[in-house]
């Protein structure tokens, strides 16, 4: 990666690009997996390493919260991305929804 | 008898079932293939006759069927539009995915030398799947078991329920099947972590 060079920005473009930022940072959506009484520890624990790439303490982490609490929060990004991490936990058996991060 | 271990040199996930044990699970195979076949991927009756016949995409409401409603869950639970959307895009998709796992899981079996009418006593099957046909045989047995519980209504910590019903019951039999492809998927995550 190459170092930034300093570069004039025009005040009008910095207006325009910045409340969008903020628009879409303040408002990411979320991938919750929730607990059922069939799904194996091991095998959930599998899916979060195989699909998230998580390494195995963050997806035994999240495989307890699910286990204990009932529910986890599994991924956070734009709509579109859990759209398509839900579907690919429907794929592996998993009860998953999406809505926008509370 | 058929738990999965990894093959060191082959790196192959390898199991041996015998001939009674390949065709209970060639069954389950079946049986799962038929459900998601049967209720089939079709849009909704309430609709205009010639929309509905226009309408080649996904079923916009939840299966009717418990498993089917289960291994389809409403991706938008407070959001039905949004919910109906998701479900038209995704539900054929995964219906296809999920019957083309359990198919793997009947082909293998029948490659390996699973007869169509099991007859013959003492026969072995060996099995030997590469990593994406463990990985299709793994997100099947979820299927199977998620199906089998849903028949069954399993709950959170409700084992002793089941070990206390009588070897008679029709339902002690299916829960112990539950059991048994629990611990082959148990024995496969392993052999597929190592």
């Amino acid at each position: 990666m190459s170092a930034a060079s300093p570069v004039e920005v025009e005040p009008d473009t910095e207006k325009d690009l910045v409340p969008d930022g903020v628009t879409v940072l303040a408002t990411p959506w979320v991938t919750i997996v929730w607990n059922d009484p069939v799904n194996l520890m091991s095998y959930v624990t599998y899916v979060f390493q195989k699909h998230f790439g998580y390494d195995k303490k963050k997806a035994e982490k999240l495989m307890m919260e699910v286990h204990e609490d009932g529910r986890s929060v599994v991924s956070t990004g734009t709509r579109e991305e859990m759209e398509r991490d839900v579907q690919a936990m429907h794929e592996y058996g998993l009860w998953a929804t999406l809505q926008k991060s509370e | 008898m058929g738990a999965f271990t990894r093959h060191r040199r082959s790196r192959l996930v390898i199991a041996n079932f015998t001939g009674f044990e390949a065709d209970l699970l060639r069954s389950l195979a079946s049986q799962l293939v038929e459900l998601l076949r049967n209720e089939s991927a079709v849009p909704r009756e309430d609709q205009d006759p010639f929309e509905a016949m226009m309408d080649f995409s996904g079923p916009t409401t939840a299966p009717e069927d418990p498993v089917l409603a289960r291994l389809f869950p409403t991706a938008y639970p407070a959001d039905e539009e949004a919910a109906s959307e998701f479900r038209r895009f995704t539900e054929g998709a995964l219906r296809d995915g999920k019957a083309a796992a359990a198919c793997s899981i009947i082909d293998t079996l029948e490659d390996a030398g699973l007869p169509e009418q099991l007859t013959e006593d003492g026969l072995m099957i060996d099995v030997e799947l590469d990593e994406p046909t463990a990985e299709s045989w793994l997100r099947s047995f979820t299927d199977v078991r998620l199906a089998l519980a849903s028949r069954l209504g399993i709950e959170e910590g409700d084992e002793q329920l089941w070990y206390d019903l009588p070897d008679e019951d029709p339902r002690s039999q299916a829960h112990d099947i539950y059991e048994w492809v629990g611990y082959l998927q148990e024995t496969l995550v392993d052999a597929l972590m190592r």
